[in-house]
């Protein structure tokens, strides 16, 4: 199998955990988790320096879910890399579990910030990126924000330090699946032009399928684009992906999943992890 | 004796700091004169940021400061950080619990005649019903020297509160700051005034005068540690006198006057009069001229003691 392949067999691997970690939940929040997994599973797998084993490795690269909902996918992906077993995984939003609906850096390992309220992730990626050139550091900081996200005041504000300082060691990844919970981003409150945006902001812009591991991971392992700025990645992507009935589909942004679908999800994850 | 600008006493200490721990890192939003962290950047330029008007941006980024292993010290008035940036406070630096300190000046009615918009009558309020905070009102530049020590020893967030104005010297060579400790001025049995900020200034004249005039003695009880409260010392007080004064440049909801009632109402009650501001919005006036309204006066605490006892 190639290697692209093989992380493509994560991701949907992940998928799987994800459905069984959301049913026995009851609870969570499936379309922005589904849409964004495969980036995740790219940074874990291929692109981040970092060791389980150690989570506090000191030159470890930092990754910060901003879009702190989609945790389910992050857990996801850090069980499957060893950071803790799938008995801890799959008391996600459980009495007394360490896996919070948004992570909290002092209950699990790994999990570098605690996240949830948007438009905080980038300020502290900055503030870690600045920190690794005060110190001359060499790790990098990848932050994860979602679309709907980018509507708070308070990531442009980031977004223009980030630019400031210069910092190219910084790489934003925004999951522009197009819908937030009250509908399509564009109805709700337009983000286009988006990319000029950033652009506008001092970042250095790519966009790419993010449900395309390949070329998630070829752009990642691009950054920086551009020395001296801050790296950005437009990843343009299906809220849902890979359950038929959430893809696109505004209702599964914070829905339990259950009955009937439930097991249509596990029908259809089974299959996929068939082909491999 | 004398009277120091504690703003200035402040920026020079951190300068201090800042030459001992290297890892200390400083972000000011564009107030760095006023907030005196300017001395800081004179000094070491390598570890000052000026994030302009940004402060949400700012504390998220002392978070992330923190997390790479610094000692982020963020500056700016006490209304922007306390009610800006409030939720950065609480769910990116409070919640996890890095170790970032807060440094506001200009807090309470200290700036007068700028209005409304620039005090910060709730901060203190606000700041202590936040989980992992601390919270720490200095009274004079050798409390709010001592304050720096036990904040930057402390691994965890900090709010240090400054006005704009000047401090009395009110320290002696015996005084000493401790988290979570009152400092005992004055002596006393008849009444209690407890004060925090440069309140405790007022606080000693009016004990003063209670002895001289009335032969009242009245303990004075300095609580720059507003938050861990000194209970242990607010039950002694309601104990052994006949009731308690608080004085504080800040709403009389919430504040210092607030967190001793809850403490005094819990073991069993003691009369408590609470000087401060009534739960309003300032005129427009100097900082004295305020003060004087809002009942922040020697005299006035001379007659609540005396309505008291």
């Amino acid at each position: 199998m190639t290697k692209i392949k093989e992380l493509q067999q994560k991701a949907d691997m992940a998928r799987q955990l994800m459905v069984e970690a959301l049913i026995c939940a009851g609870c969570g929040h499936p379309g922005g988790a589904f849409s964004s997994v495969d980036v995740m599973t790219a940074l874990f797998f291929e692109v981040m320096n970092i060791a389980p084993a150690n989570p506090g490795m000191e030159n470890r690269d930092r990754f910060i879910l901003s879009k702190g909902h989609s945790s389910v996918a992050l857990y996801s992906v850090m069980h499957l890399k060893g950071f803790f077993s799938k008995e801890v995984l799959m008391t996600f939003r459980q009495d007394n579990s360490i896996l919070a609906g948004h992570p909290d850096m002092n209950k699990v390992p790994g999990i570098e910030m605690s996240t949830g309220s948007l438009g905080h992730g980038l300020s502290v990626g900055v503030g870690l990126a600045l920190g690794a050139k005060v110190d001359h550091k060499p790790y990098r900081t990848f932050v994860l924000l979602g679309d709907g996200e980018s509507q708070e005041g308070s990531v442009w504000e980031a977004a223009m330090s980030a630019a400031h300082f210069k910092l190219d060691n910084l790489i934003a990844i925004v999951d522009r699946n197009r819908i937030q919970i009250d509908g399509f981003t564009e109805d709700i409150m337009g983000l286009e032009p988006y990319k000029a945006k950033w652009q506008s902001f001092g970042w250095e812009v790519k966009e790419i399928d993010g449900n395309d591991i390949a070329q998630i991971v070829l752009t990642l392992k691009e950054t920086p684009f551009c020395v001296g700025k801050p790296s950005v990645i437009i990843s343009n992507t299906v809220k849902g992906k890979g359950i038929s009935f959430m893809e696109n589909n505004v209702e599964w942004h914070g829905k339990a999943l259950k009955g009937d679908q439930a097991e249509i999800a596990r029908i259809e994850i089974k299959k996929k992890l068939e082909c491999y | 004796m004398g009277k120091q600008t504690l703003r200035i006493e402040y920026g020079k200490y951190i300068t201090e700091w800042g030459q001992k721990n290297k890892d200390i890192v400083v972000l000011e939003a564009d107030l760095k004169e006023s907030t005196q962290s300017i001395r800081f950047q004179q000094a070491f330029p390598e570890r000052y940021f000026d994030v302009g008007v940004a402060e949400q941006n700012m504390v998220g980024m002392a978070a992330g400061l923190a997390l790479a292993g610094k000692i982020p010290v963020a500056h700016s008035f006490a209304t922007f950080i306390s009610m800006r940036a409030c939720e950065q406070v609480r769910t990116s630096v409070a919640y996890p619990r890095l170790n970032v300190k807060f440094l506001v000046t200009h807090a309470g009615i200290s700036t007068g005649t700028a209005g409304t918009t620039h005090h910060a009558i709730e901060d203190i309020a606000i700041m202590r019903s936040i989980p992992n905070m601390t919270v720490l009102v200095p009274g004079d530049a050798e409390e709010l020297r001592q304050v720096i020590d036990a904040a930057m020893e402390l691994n965890g967030p900090v709010y240090i509160r400054l006005g704009a104005g000047d401090a009395e010297d009110v320290y002696g060579f015996e005084d000493c700051f401790k988290i979570g400790k009152a400092t005992r001025i004055r002596e006393g049995n008849d009444a209690a005034i407890i004060t925090t900020g440069t309140m405790v200034y007022e606080g000693i004249c009016a004990s003063d005068i209670l002895k001289k005039e009335y032969g009242l003695s009245v303990r004075v009880l300095q609580m720059a540690s507003v938050k861990p409260l000194d209970v242990e010392a607010v039950k002694k007080a309601s104990i052994e006198t006949r009731g308690i004064v608080t004085v504080e440049e800040h709403n009389v909801l919430g504040g210092l006057g607030g967190a001793v009632c809850e403490a005094s109402a819990e073991i069993g009650g003691v009369h408590v009069i609470r000087i401060g501001i009534q739960d309003r919005f300032s005129a427009v006036g100097t900082a004295s001229q305020l003060m004087k309204a809002e009942g922040l006066t020697v005299e006035n605490i001379v007659k609540s003691v005396k309505d008291l006892v």
